[in-house]
Protein backbone atom coordinates (compact mmCIF):
# COMPACT_ATOMS: atom_id res chain seq x y z
CA UNK A 1 0.00 0.00 0.00
CA UNK A 2 0.95 3.43 -0.83
CA UNK A 3 0.77 6.91 0.07
CA UNK A 4 -0.96 7.70 -3.10
CA UNK A 5 -4.35 7.30 -0.93
CA UNK A 6 -4.09 10.28 0.70
CA UNK A 7 -7.22 12.23 -0.47
CA UNK A 8 -8.85 8.81 -2.32
CA UNK A 9 -12.15 8.57 0.81
CA UNK A 10 -12.75 4.92 1.05
CA UNK A 11 -16.73 3.94 -0.12
CA UNK A 12 -17.63 3.43 3.30
CA UNK A 13 -16.80 5.96 5.21
CA UNK A 14 -16.64 8.85 2.97
CA UNK A 15 -18.66 8.15 -0.72
CA UNK A 16 -21.76 8.95 1.05
CA UNK A 17 -22.38 12.31 -1.15
CA UNK A 18 -22.19 14.78 1.43
CA UNK A 19 -25.09 17.21 1.29
CA UNK A 20 -23.90 18.51 4.82
CA UNK A 21 -21.07 20.86 5.02
CA UNK A 22 -18.28 19.70 7.04
CA UNK A 23 -18.56 19.78 10.69
CA UNK A 24 -22.00 20.51 10.43
CA UNK A 25 -24.18 20.68 13.71
CA UNK A 26 -25.79 17.40 13.19
CA UNK A 27 -25.81 16.41 17.17
CA UNK A 28 -26.07 13.15 18.85
CA UNK A 29 -28.86 10.99 16.90
CA UNK A 30 -32.63 11.71 17.97
CA UNK A 31 -34.45 8.82 20.06
CA UNK A 32 -38.12 9.01 21.17
CA UNK A 33 -37.25 8.05 24.47
CA UNK A 34 -35.36 10.74 25.12
CA UNK A 35 -38.53 12.99 25.06
CA UNK A 36 -40.87 10.03 27.84
CA UNK A 37 -40.37 13.03 30.44
CA UNK A 38 -41.89 15.74 28.19
CA UNK A 39 -44.44 13.74 26.80
CA UNK A 40 -45.39 12.27 30.56
CA UNK A 41 -45.33 15.25 31.71
CA UNK A 42 -47.38 16.54 29.23
CA UNK A 43 -49.88 13.62 29.60
CA UNK A 44 -50.06 14.12 33.40
CA UNK A 45 -50.65 17.82 33.27
CA UNK A 46 -53.48 17.77 30.62
CA UNK A 47 -54.69 14.60 32.83
CA UNK A 48 -55.05 16.56 36.10
CA UNK A 49 -55.98 19.98 33.93
CA UNK A 50 -58.99 18.31 32.87
CA UNK A 51 -59.85 16.49 35.94
CA UNK A 52 -59.42 18.45 38.81
CA UNK A 53 -58.93 21.89 36.89
CA UNK A 54 -61.91 23.37 38.71
CA UNK A 55 -60.54 22.42 42.34
CA UNK A 56 -57.29 24.70 42.84
CA UNK A 57 -54.78 22.20 40.14
CA UNK A 58 -54.71 25.29 37.70
CA UNK A 59 -53.80 28.41 40.28
CA UNK A 60 -50.67 30.09 40.91
CA UNK A 61 -50.89 29.04 44.22
CA UNK A 62 -50.65 25.60 43.10
CA UNK A 63 -48.16 26.16 40.69
CA UNK A 64 -46.01 27.66 43.43
CA UNK A 65 -46.95 25.09 45.81
CA UNK A 66 -45.31 22.26 43.63
CA UNK A 67 -42.50 24.61 42.93
CA UNK A 68 -41.45 25.04 46.52
CA UNK A 69 -42.22 20.95 47.25
CA UNK A 70 -40.10 20.00 44.28
CA UNK A 71 -36.79 21.94 45.30
CA UNK A 72 -35.30 19.94 47.79
CA UNK A 73 -36.40 16.47 45.30
CA UNK A 74 -34.94 18.05 42.25
CA UNK A 75 -31.81 19.19 44.11
CA UNK A 76 -30.92 15.35 44.61
CA UNK A 77 -31.94 14.54 41.39
CA UNK A 78 -29.09 16.75 40.22
CA UNK A 79 -26.59 14.94 42.55
CA UNK A 80 -28.26 11.58 41.88
CA UNK A 81 -27.62 12.52 37.92
CA UNK A 82 -23.75 12.63 38.46
CA UNK A 83 -23.66 9.54 40.39
CA UNK A 84 -25.70 7.65 37.93
CA UNK A 85 -23.87 8.81 35.11
CA UNK A 86 -20.62 8.25 36.89
CA UNK A 87 -21.40 4.71 37.15
CA UNK A 88 -22.79 4.57 40.74
CA UNK A 89 -25.69 4.71 43.03
CA UNK A 90 -26.48 6.55 46.43
CA UNK A 91 -29.00 4.98 48.45
CA UNK A 92 -27.99 6.88 51.92
CA UNK A 93 -29.49 10.25 50.38
CA UNK A 94 -32.88 9.77 52.21
CA UNK A 95 -30.94 9.38 55.49
CA UNK A 96 -28.01 12.54 55.20
CA UNK A 97 -31.29 14.60 54.56
CA UNK A 98 -32.32 13.90 58.53
CA UNK A 99 -28.82 14.10 59.61
CA UNK A 100 -28.33 17.20 57.88
CA UNK A 101 -31.13 18.94 59.05
CA UNK A 102 -30.93 17.68 62.79
CA UNK A 103 -27.33 18.87 62.99
CA UNK A 104 -28.26 22.35 61.21
CA UNK A 105 -30.80 22.69 64.08
CA UNK A 106 -28.37 21.65 66.60
CA UNK A 107 -26.20 23.98 65.40
CA UNK A 108 -28.60 26.75 65.45
CA UNK A 109 -30.01 26.13 68.29
CA UNK A 110 -26.55 26.25 70.39
CA UNK A 111 -23.64 28.42 68.14
CA UNK A 112 -25.98 30.38 66.04
CA UNK A 113 -26.77 30.79 62.64
CA UNK A 114 -23.59 30.82 60.88
CA UNK A 115 -22.00 27.47 62.53
CA UNK A 116 -25.45 26.13 61.62
CA UNK A 117 -25.59 26.10 58.15
CA UNK A 118 -21.60 25.14 58.21
CA UNK A 119 -22.66 22.26 60.06
CA UNK A 120 -25.15 21.10 57.67
CA UNK A 121 -22.98 21.42 54.75
CA UNK A 122 -20.23 20.08 56.68
CA UNK A 123 -22.16 17.31 57.46
CA UNK A 124 -22.87 16.63 53.65
CA UNK A 125 -19.26 17.06 52.65
CA UNK A 126 -18.19 14.43 55.12
CA UNK A 127 -20.90 11.57 54.47
CA UNK A 128 -20.21 11.89 50.80
CA UNK A 129 -16.09 11.74 51.46
CA UNK A 130 -17.13 8.67 54.13
CA UNK A 131 -19.37 6.89 51.04
CA UNK A 132 -16.61 7.87 48.77
CA UNK A 133 -13.69 6.81 50.35
CA UNK A 134 -15.35 3.28 51.20
CA UNK A 135 -16.23 2.69 47.49
CA UNK A 136 -12.84 3.23 46.60
CA UNK A 137 -10.84 1.96 49.46
CA UNK A 138 -12.51 -1.14 49.93
CA UNK A 139 -13.50 -1.72 46.71
CA UNK A 140 -16.91 -2.01 47.56
CA UNK A 141 -19.60 -1.62 44.87
CA UNK A 142 -21.50 2.01 45.83
CA UNK A 143 -24.89 0.20 46.23
CA UNK A 144 -23.32 -1.75 48.98
CA UNK A 145 -21.53 0.81 50.38
CA UNK A 146 -24.61 3.54 50.81
CA UNK A 147 -26.65 0.54 51.53
CA UNK A 148 -24.62 0.19 54.78
CA UNK A 149 -23.94 3.85 55.26
CA UNK A 150 -27.88 4.47 54.54
CA UNK A 151 -28.57 3.08 57.92
CA UNK A 152 -25.35 4.49 59.65
CA UNK A 153 -26.73 7.53 58.74
CA UNK A 154 -29.99 6.53 59.71
CA UNK A 155 -29.02 5.74 63.19
CA UNK A 156 -27.01 8.59 63.59
CA UNK A 157 -29.57 10.86 63.33
CA UNK A 158 -31.83 9.08 65.51
CA UNK A 159 -29.03 9.07 68.49
CA UNK A 160 -28.18 12.61 67.62
CA UNK A 161 -31.57 14.28 69.08
CA UNK A 162 -33.04 10.69 70.97
CA UNK A 163 -35.42 10.80 68.25
CA UNK A 164 -36.44 14.30 69.51
CA UNK A 165 -37.55 17.00 67.00
CA UNK A 166 -35.26 20.47 67.17
CA UNK A 167 -37.28 23.24 67.12
CA UNK A 168 -35.52 26.36 64.93
CA UNK A 169 -36.53 29.82 65.96
CA UNK A 170 -33.53 31.26 63.83
CA UNK A 171 -35.84 33.81 61.82
CA UNK A 172 -32.65 34.53 59.64
CA UNK A 173 -32.34 31.11 58.66
CA UNK A 174 -35.80 29.95 58.11
CA UNK A 175 -36.38 32.65 55.42
CA UNK A 176 -33.14 31.81 53.46
CA UNK A 177 -33.48 28.42 53.37
CA UNK A 178 -37.42 27.76 53.47
CA UNK A 179 -40.51 30.46 53.38
CA UNK A 180 -38.61 33.49 52.20
CA UNK A 181 -38.54 35.67 49.06
CA UNK A 182 -36.44 37.60 47.25
CA UNK A 183 -38.30 39.68 45.27
CA UNK A 184 -41.02 38.44 43.27
CA UNK A 185 -39.71 35.01 43.51
CA UNK A 186 -39.79 32.76 46.61
CA UNK A 187 -36.65 31.27 47.86
CA UNK A 188 -37.25 27.72 47.05
CA UNK A 189 -37.36 28.94 43.52
CA UNK A 190 -34.29 30.61 43.67
CA UNK A 191 -32.30 27.56 45.06
CA UNK A 192 -33.91 25.56 42.52
CA UNK A 193 -32.70 27.73 39.48
CA UNK A 194 -29.53 28.47 41.16
CA UNK A 195 -29.31 24.48 41.57
CA UNK A 196 -30.18 23.66 38.26
CA UNK A 197 -27.55 25.95 36.98
CA UNK A 198 -24.94 24.95 38.59
CA UNK A 199 -25.54 21.45 38.12
CA UNK A 200 -25.51 21.82 34.34
CA UNK A 201 -22.80 23.56 33.94
CA UNK A 202 -20.76 21.31 35.83
CA UNK A 203 -22.20 18.44 34.45
CA UNK A 204 -21.88 19.96 30.63
CA UNK A 205 -19.21 22.65 30.58
CA UNK A 206 -16.06 21.68 33.05
CA UNK A 207 -13.91 19.11 32.44
CA UNK A 208 -15.23 17.26 35.67
CA UNK A 209 -18.16 16.46 33.77
CA UNK A 210 -16.53 14.93 30.74
CA UNK A 211 -15.01 12.52 33.56
CA UNK A 212 -17.95 11.83 35.18
CA UNK A 213 -19.31 10.83 31.44
CA UNK A 214 -16.38 8.87 30.57
CA UNK A 215 -16.16 7.10 34.60
CA UNK A 216 -19.25 5.73 33.87
CA UNK A 217 -19.48 4.81 30.36
CA UNK A 218 -16.42 2.64 31.04
CA UNK A 219 -13.83 2.76 33.62
CA UNK A 220 -11.40 1.13 32.46
CA UNK A 221 -11.28 3.28 29.09
CA UNK A 222 -11.23 6.15 31.32
CA UNK A 223 -8.72 5.08 33.23
CA UNK A 224 -6.70 4.31 30.01
CA UNK A 225 -7.25 7.64 29.12
CA UNK A 226 -5.12 8.74 32.09
CA UNK A 227 -8.25 9.73 33.97
CA UNK A 228 -7.97 9.58 37.67
CA UNK A 229 -11.56 7.61 38.05
CA UNK A 230 -11.33 7.33 41.54
CA UNK A 231 -11.19 10.65 42.20
CA UNK A 232 -14.08 11.23 40.30
CA UNK A 233 -15.92 8.73 42.27
CA UNK A 234 -15.24 10.25 45.38
CA UNK A 235 -16.42 13.53 44.04
CA UNK A 236 -19.74 12.45 42.82
CA UNK A 237 -20.47 11.02 46.09
CA UNK A 238 -19.94 14.32 47.49
CA UNK A 239 -21.86 15.92 45.21
CA UNK A 240 -24.46 13.76 45.55
CA UNK A 241 -24.22 14.20 49.42
CA UNK A 242 -24.18 17.85 49.20
CA UNK A 243 -27.25 18.19 47.68
CA UNK A 244 -29.09 15.81 49.88
CA UNK A 245 -27.40 17.35 53.33
CA UNK A 246 -29.09 21.35 50.95
CA UNK A 247 -32.04 19.67 50.74
CA UNK A 248 -31.94 18.84 54.28
CA UNK A 249 -31.35 22.08 55.18
CA UNK A 250 -34.36 23.54 53.03
CA UNK A 251 -36.85 21.11 54.99
CA UNK A 252 -35.98 22.34 58.05
CA UNK A 253 -36.01 26.06 57.25
CA UNK A 254 -40.04 24.85 55.50
CA UNK A 255 -41.06 23.26 58.85
CA UNK A 256 -39.10 25.74 61.46
CA UNK A 257 -37.28 22.81 62.71
CA UNK A 258 -35.84 19.04 61.67
CA UNK A 259 -37.06 15.74 62.85
CA UNK A 260 -34.98 11.89 62.20
CA UNK A 261 -38.10 11.23 59.53
CA UNK A 262 -36.96 13.89 57.33
CA UNK A 263 -36.56 12.62 53.58
CA UNK A 264 -36.99 8.83 54.74
CA UNK A 265 -39.65 8.65 51.13
CA UNK A 266 -37.58 11.07 49.08
CA UNK A 267 -34.83 7.99 48.03
CA UNK A 268 -36.98 6.50 45.36
CA UNK A 269 -38.90 9.57 44.38
CA UNK A 270 -35.34 11.31 43.37
CA UNK A 271 -34.27 8.26 41.53
CA UNK A 272 -37.74 7.61 39.68
CA UNK A 273 -37.86 11.46 38.38
CA UNK A 274 -33.89 10.99 37.49
CA UNK A 275 -34.29 7.47 36.13
CA UNK A 276 -37.38 8.93 33.89
CA UNK A 277 -36.07 12.01 32.88
CA UNK A 278 -33.10 9.54 31.16
CA UNK A 279 -30.22 9.40 33.02
CA UNK A 280 -28.88 5.93 32.51
CA UNK A 281 -28.67 3.78 35.71
CA UNK A 282 -25.61 1.86 33.80
CA UNK A 283 -23.49 5.16 33.84
CA UNK A 284 -22.24 7.27 30.89
CA UNK A 285 -25.27 9.05 29.69
CA UNK A 286 -27.21 11.71 31.96
CA UNK A 287 -29.91 14.84 31.61
CA UNK A 288 -29.89 17.94 34.22
CA UNK A 289 -32.97 18.91 32.46
CA UNK A 290 -34.60 15.54 32.35
CA UNK A 291 -33.88 15.31 36.32
CA UNK A 292 -35.50 18.64 37.02
CA UNK A 293 -38.80 17.64 34.44
CA UNK A 294 -38.57 14.49 36.10
CA UNK A 295 -38.84 15.71 39.45
CA UNK A 296 -41.24 17.90 38.66
CA UNK A 297 -43.41 15.14 37.18
CA UNK A 298 -43.15 13.39 40.32
CA UNK A 299 -44.26 15.92 42.60
CA UNK A 300 -47.05 17.18 40.27
CA UNK A 301 -48.47 13.60 40.68
CA UNK A 302 -48.58 13.30 44.60
CA UNK A 303 -49.91 17.38 44.42
CA UNK A 304 -52.61 16.12 41.98
CA UNK A 305 -53.72 12.91 43.77
CA UNK A 306 -53.96 15.20 47.05
CA UNK A 307 -56.38 17.76 45.23
CA UNK A 308 -58.62 14.65 44.26
CA UNK A 309 -58.43 12.90 47.53
CA UNK A 310 -56.92 9.75 46.97
CA UNK A 311 -55.37 8.46 50.18
CA UNK A 312 -51.39 8.39 51.17
CA UNK A 313 -52.07 4.57 49.81
CA UNK A 314 -53.73 5.09 46.72
CA UNK A 315 -51.50 7.71 46.29
CA UNK A 316 -47.92 5.09 46.55
CA UNK A 317 -49.96 2.42 43.95
CA UNK A 318 -50.44 5.50 41.71
CA UNK A 319 -46.93 5.97 41.79
CA UNK A 320 -45.56 2.86 41.68
CA UNK A 321 -47.71 2.47 37.96
CA UNK A 322 -46.18 5.36 36.74
CA UNK A 323 -42.18 4.89 37.69
CA UNK A 324 -42.63 1.50 36.22
CA UNK A 325 -44.60 2.68 32.94
CA UNK A 326 -42.15 5.48 32.70
CA UNK A 327 -39.06 3.51 33.77
CA UNK A 328 -40.22 1.09 30.80
CA UNK A 329 -40.44 3.46 28.21
CA UNK A 330 -37.54 5.45 29.15
CA UNK A 331 -34.79 3.15 30.02
CA UNK A 332 -35.46 -0.26 27.69
CA UNK A 333 -32.47 -1.74 27.22
CA UNK A 334 -32.07 -3.02 23.13
CA UNK A 335 -32.83 -6.42 22.46
CA UNK A 336 -30.48 -8.87 23.07
CA UNK B 1 14.91 17.05 16.16
CA UNK B 2 17.14 14.38 15.18
CA UNK B 3 15.65 12.50 12.52
CA UNK B 4 18.02 11.11 10.07
CA UNK B 5 20.92 10.20 12.75
CA UNK B 6 19.05 9.04 15.99
CA UNK B 7 16.09 6.76 16.27
CA UNK B 8 12.84 8.21 17.61
CA UNK B 9 12.21 5.26 19.48
CA UNK B 10 15.38 3.29 21.13
CA UNK B 11 15.12 -0.07 23.01
CA UNK B 12 18.24 -1.54 24.28
CA UNK B 13 19.22 -4.61 26.25
CA UNK B 14 15.41 -4.79 27.98
CA UNK B 15 14.76 -7.24 31.01
CA UNK B 16 11.51 -7.54 32.40
CA UNK B 17 10.99 -10.51 34.74
CA UNK B 18 7.99 -11.47 36.62
CA UNK B 19 8.69 -13.64 39.32
CA UNK B 20 10.59 -15.98 37.71
CA UNK B 21 9.62 -16.01 34.40
CA UNK B 22 11.69 -14.01 32.12
CA UNK B 23 8.84 -11.94 29.83
CA UNK B 24 11.13 -9.98 28.15
CA UNK B 25 15.27 -10.68 27.45
CA UNK B 26 17.44 -8.22 25.84
CA UNK B 27 15.39 -6.81 24.05
CA UNK B 28 16.85 -4.12 21.29
CA UNK B 29 14.63 -1.93 18.69
CA UNK B 30 14.52 0.47 17.36
CA UNK B 31 12.06 2.87 15.66
CA UNK B 32 12.81 5.81 13.14
CA UNK B 33 10.03 8.26 12.04
CA UNK B 34 7.68 7.59 9.18
CA UNK B 35 8.69 3.94 9.81
CA UNK B 36 5.76 1.25 10.17
CA UNK B 37 7.00 -1.97 12.25
CA UNK B 38 4.79 -4.76 12.56
CA UNK B 39 5.41 -6.58 16.02
CA UNK B 40 4.25 -10.04 15.96
CA UNK B 41 4.35 -12.79 17.85
CA UNK B 42 2.25 -15.75 19.49
CA UNK B 43 -0.06 -14.99 22.92
CA UNK B 44 2.63 -14.86 25.45
CA UNK B 45 5.31 -14.11 23.62
CA UNK B 46 6.11 -10.70 24.99
CA UNK B 47 4.42 -7.96 22.90
CA UNK B 48 2.23 -6.91 25.24
CA UNK B 49 4.88 -7.02 27.69
CA UNK B 50 7.18 -4.84 25.52
CA UNK B 51 4.11 -2.29 24.69
CA UNK B 52 3.77 -1.51 28.37
CA UNK B 53 7.06 -0.96 29.54
CA UNK B 54 7.62 1.26 26.07
CA UNK B 55 4.05 3.00 27.47
CA UNK B 56 5.66 3.37 30.73
CA UNK B 57 2.87 1.19 32.49
CA UNK B 58 5.83 -1.47 33.37
CA UNK B 59 9.47 -0.83 34.87
CA UNK B 60 11.80 -2.93 33.29
CA UNK B 61 14.28 -4.57 35.30
CA UNK B 62 17.07 -3.73 33.30
CA UNK B 63 18.17 -1.93 29.84
CA UNK B 64 16.92 1.83 28.60
CA UNK B 65 14.33 3.25 26.63
CA UNK B 66 15.30 6.54 25.15
CA UNK B 67 12.70 8.82 22.62
CA UNK B 68 14.86 11.09 20.40
CA UNK B 69 17.62 10.16 22.46
CA UNK B 70 15.49 11.08 25.70
CA UNK B 71 15.35 8.72 28.43
CA UNK B 72 11.80 7.23 29.61
CA UNK B 73 13.53 5.83 32.96
CA UNK B 74 10.69 5.30 35.36
CA UNK B 75 8.71 8.28 35.10
CA UNK B 76 5.52 5.92 33.91
CA UNK B 77 2.67 6.45 31.56
CA UNK B 78 2.91 10.19 32.13
CA UNK B 79 6.34 10.88 30.93
CA UNK B 80 5.88 8.00 28.41
CA UNK B 81 3.27 10.68 27.33
CA UNK B 82 5.12 13.40 27.28
CA UNK B 83 7.51 11.85 25.07
CA UNK B 84 4.85 11.37 22.62
CA UNK B 85 4.33 8.07 22.66
CA UNK B 86 0.78 6.54 22.37
CA UNK B 87 -0.72 3.71 22.70
CA UNK B 88 -4.30 2.95 20.79
CA UNK B 89 -5.39 -0.15 22.78
CA UNK B 90 -7.60 -3.03 21.11
CA UNK B 91 -10.90 -1.79 23.55
CA UNK B 92 -9.39 0.69 26.02
CA UNK B 93 -9.24 3.80 23.56
CA UNK B 94 -12.86 4.99 23.19
CA UNK B 95 -15.71 6.09 25.45
CA UNK B 96 -18.86 5.03 23.74
CA UNK B 97 -21.26 7.08 25.25
CA UNK B 98 -19.23 10.15 24.61
CA UNK B 99 -19.23 12.50 21.41
CA UNK B 100 -16.00 12.61 18.97
CA UNK B 101 -14.80 15.53 20.45
CA UNK B 102 -15.08 14.35 24.16
CA UNK B 103 -13.32 11.22 22.75
CA UNK B 104 -10.51 13.27 21.28
CA UNK B 105 -9.84 15.34 23.94
CA UNK B 106 -11.27 13.68 27.03
CA UNK B 107 -8.18 14.18 29.62
CA UNK B 108 -6.86 17.11 27.78
CA UNK B 109 -9.52 19.03 27.53
CA UNK B 110 -8.75 22.74 25.83
CA UNK B 111 -9.42 25.23 28.51
CA UNK B 112 -10.95 28.71 28.57
CA UNK B 113 -7.98 30.94 28.09
CA UNK B 114 -9.17 32.97 30.89
CA UNK B 115 -6.87 31.96 34.03
CA UNK B 116 -10.06 31.82 37.09
CA UNK B 117 -12.22 29.62 34.63
CA UNK B 118 -8.92 27.71 33.39
CA UNK B 119 -8.39 26.49 37.19
CA UNK B 120 -11.93 25.51 37.50
CA UNK B 121 -11.50 23.67 34.29
CA UNK B 122 -13.70 25.70 31.85
CA UNK B 123 -13.98 24.37 28.70
CA UNK B 124 -13.34 26.06 25.17
CA UNK B 125 -15.87 23.78 23.47
CA UNK B 126 -15.67 25.51 20.51
CA UNK B 127 -11.68 25.44 20.24
CA UNK B 128 -12.21 21.56 20.81
CA UNK B 129 -14.75 20.98 18.19
CA UNK B 130 -12.30 23.08 15.46
CA UNK B 131 -9.58 21.11 16.67
CA UNK B 132 -11.50 18.05 16.68
CA UNK B 133 -12.95 18.64 12.59
CA UNK B 134 -8.80 19.23 11.90
CA UNK B 135 -7.88 15.81 13.54
CA UNK B 136 -11.00 13.84 11.49
CA UNK B 137 -9.35 15.28 8.63
CA UNK B 138 -6.14 14.37 9.35
CA UNK B 139 -7.38 10.36 9.66
CA UNK B 140 -9.59 10.64 5.98
CA UNK B 141 -13.34 11.13 7.34
CA UNK B 142 -13.43 14.63 7.96
CA UNK B 143 -16.82 15.57 6.56
CA UNK B 144 -18.49 12.51 6.83
CA UNK B 145 -19.11 12.53 10.24
CA UNK B 146 -20.11 15.37 12.71
CA UNK B 147 -17.72 15.81 15.68
CA UNK B 148 -20.95 15.82 17.86
CA UNK B 149 -22.24 12.59 17.22
CA UNK B 150 -21.90 10.22 19.30
CA UNK B 151 -18.96 7.15 18.99
CA UNK B 152 -21.25 3.97 19.77
CA UNK B 153 -23.33 5.47 16.78
CA UNK B 154 -19.78 5.40 14.00
CA UNK B 155 -18.87 2.28 12.75
CA UNK B 156 -16.32 0.26 13.91
CA UNK B 157 -14.16 1.62 11.52
CA UNK B 158 -14.80 5.08 11.96
CA UNK B 159 -14.44 4.53 15.88
CA UNK B 160 -10.84 2.87 15.01
CA UNK B 161 -10.33 6.31 13.21
CA UNK B 162 -11.11 8.01 16.27
CA UNK B 163 -9.05 5.87 18.41
CA UNK B 164 -6.18 6.62 16.15
CA UNK B 165 -7.06 10.34 15.33
CA UNK B 166 -7.28 10.58 18.86
CA UNK B 167 -3.18 9.17 19.07
CA UNK B 168 -1.88 11.30 16.24
CA UNK B 169 -3.54 14.33 16.67
CA UNK B 170 -1.51 14.59 19.94
CA UNK B 171 1.79 13.06 19.51
CA UNK B 172 1.98 13.59 16.31
CA UNK B 173 5.25 11.04 16.31
CA UNK B 174 5.07 7.76 17.44
CA UNK B 175 1.68 5.40 17.98
CA UNK B 176 1.66 1.98 18.73
CA UNK B 177 -2.06 0.21 17.32
CA UNK B 178 -2.28 -3.29 19.27
CA UNK B 179 -4.99 -4.88 16.70
CA UNK B 180 -6.16 -2.09 15.29
CA UNK B 181 -8.82 -4.70 12.69
CA UNK B 182 -9.48 -7.33 14.99
CA UNK B 183 -12.52 -5.99 15.38
CA UNK B 184 -13.49 -4.98 11.55
CA UNK B 185 -15.24 -5.68 8.05
CA UNK B 186 -13.14 -5.65 5.23
CA UNK B 187 -13.45 -2.39 4.23
CA UNK B 188 -13.37 -0.72 7.38
CA UNK B 189 -10.20 -2.74 7.85
CA UNK B 190 -9.09 -1.30 4.05
CA UNK B 191 -9.52 2.52 5.62
CA UNK B 192 -7.50 1.29 8.69
CA UNK B 193 -4.70 0.42 6.62
CA UNK B 194 -5.15 3.55 4.30
CA UNK B 195 -5.07 6.00 7.27
CA UNK B 196 -1.77 3.68 8.50
CA UNK B 197 0.08 4.73 4.80
CA UNK B 198 -1.48 8.33 5.09
CA UNK B 199 0.23 8.90 8.64
CA UNK B 200 3.37 7.17 7.66
CA UNK B 201 3.39 10.00 4.67
CA UNK B 202 2.94 12.66 7.68
CA UNK B 203 6.26 11.06 9.29
CA UNK B 204 4.59 9.72 11.98
CA UNK B 205 6.63 5.64 13.44
CA UNK B 206 4.07 3.61 13.56
CA UNK B 207 4.27 -0.07 15.39
CA UNK B 208 1.43 -2.17 14.72
CA UNK B 209 0.84 -5.01 16.30
CA UNK B 210 -1.33 -7.61 14.89
CA UNK B 211 -1.87 -11.27 13.89
CA UNK B 212 -2.69 -10.76 10.62
CA UNK B 213 0.16 -12.11 8.30
CA UNK B 214 -1.19 -10.52 5.04
CA UNK B 215 -1.87 -7.79 6.54
CA UNK B 216 1.54 -7.29 8.40
CA UNK B 217 3.05 -8.15 5.16
CA UNK B 218 0.90 -5.75 3.29
CA UNK B 219 1.57 -2.31 5.48
CA UNK B 220 4.56 -2.77 6.97
CA UNK B 221 8.36 -1.56 6.11
CA UNK B 222 9.56 -4.41 8.99
CA UNK B 223 8.95 -6.60 10.70
CA UNK B 224 10.11 -7.25 14.86
CA UNK B 225 9.32 -11.13 15.92
CA UNK B 226 9.03 -11.96 19.44
CA UNK B 227 9.13 -15.56 20.79
CA UNK B 228 8.84 -16.65 24.75
CA UNK B 229 10.16 -13.28 25.64
CA UNK B 230 13.26 -12.59 22.75
CA UNK B 231 13.75 -10.94 19.49
CA UNK B 232 13.67 -13.91 17.17
CA UNK B 233 13.80 -11.91 13.74
CA UNK B 234 13.74 -7.86 12.60
CA UNK B 235 14.57 -7.29 9.02
CA UNK B 236 12.26 -5.40 6.03
CA UNK B 237 9.99 -7.14 4.77
CA UNK B 238 11.33 -7.70 1.36
CA UNK B 239 11.44 -11.50 0.94
CA UNK B 240 9.36 -12.37 3.33
CA UNK B 241 6.22 -14.60 3.31
CA UNK B 242 3.58 -15.28 5.41
CA UNK B 243 5.25 -18.65 6.11
CA UNK B 244 8.81 -17.27 7.14
CA UNK B 245 6.92 -14.71 9.45
CA UNK B 246 5.13 -17.89 10.90
CA UNK B 247 8.00 -20.12 10.98
CA UNK B 248 9.70 -17.06 12.93
CA UNK B 249 6.57 -17.34 15.29
CA UNK B 250 7.00 -20.57 16.09
CA UNK B 251 10.48 -21.45 16.54
CA UNK B 252 10.18 -23.57 13.33
CA UNK B 253 12.21 -20.75 11.35
CA UNK B 254 15.62 -19.17 12.86
CA UNK B 255 15.94 -15.08 12.16
CA UNK B 256 19.43 -13.12 12.33
CA UNK B 257 17.96 -11.27 15.18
Amino acid sequence: MTTDSEAVPTETLAARPSTRKEGVSDGPRFRWKDLTVYLGFALVFAFFAVTIGDKGFLTAQNATSIVSQVTPIALMAFGAVFVLTAGEIDLSIGSIVAMAALFTALGLRHYGLVPGVALGILTGIGAGLLNGLLIVGLRVPSFLVTLGTMQLFAGIAQISTQLQDVPIVNDTYSNLFGSGTIGPLSNAVVWLVLGFLVAQLVFKNLAFGWRVMATGSNRASARALGINTNRVRVGVMVISSCTAALAGMIYAGEIHGAVYTLGSSDLLTVLAGVVIGGTSLFGGSGSMLGALMGSLLMTMIVNGLVLMGATVQQQIVVQGIIIVVAVAVSQRQPAE
Amino acid sequence: MSRGTEPLLRVAALRKTFGGLHALEDINLEVWPGEVVGLVGDNGAGKSTLVRCISGYYTPDAGEITVDGQPLGSGGPKRAAELGIEIVHQDLSLVMHGDVVQNLYLNREIRSSWAPLERLGWLDKKAMRAGARAILDQVGIGGTISVRQRVQDLSGGQRQCIAIGRAVGWSRRMVFLDEPTAALGVRQTRHVLDLIGRLRAQGIAIVLISHNMEQVLEVCDRIVVLRLGRKVADRPIAGLTGPMVVGYITGAERGEA
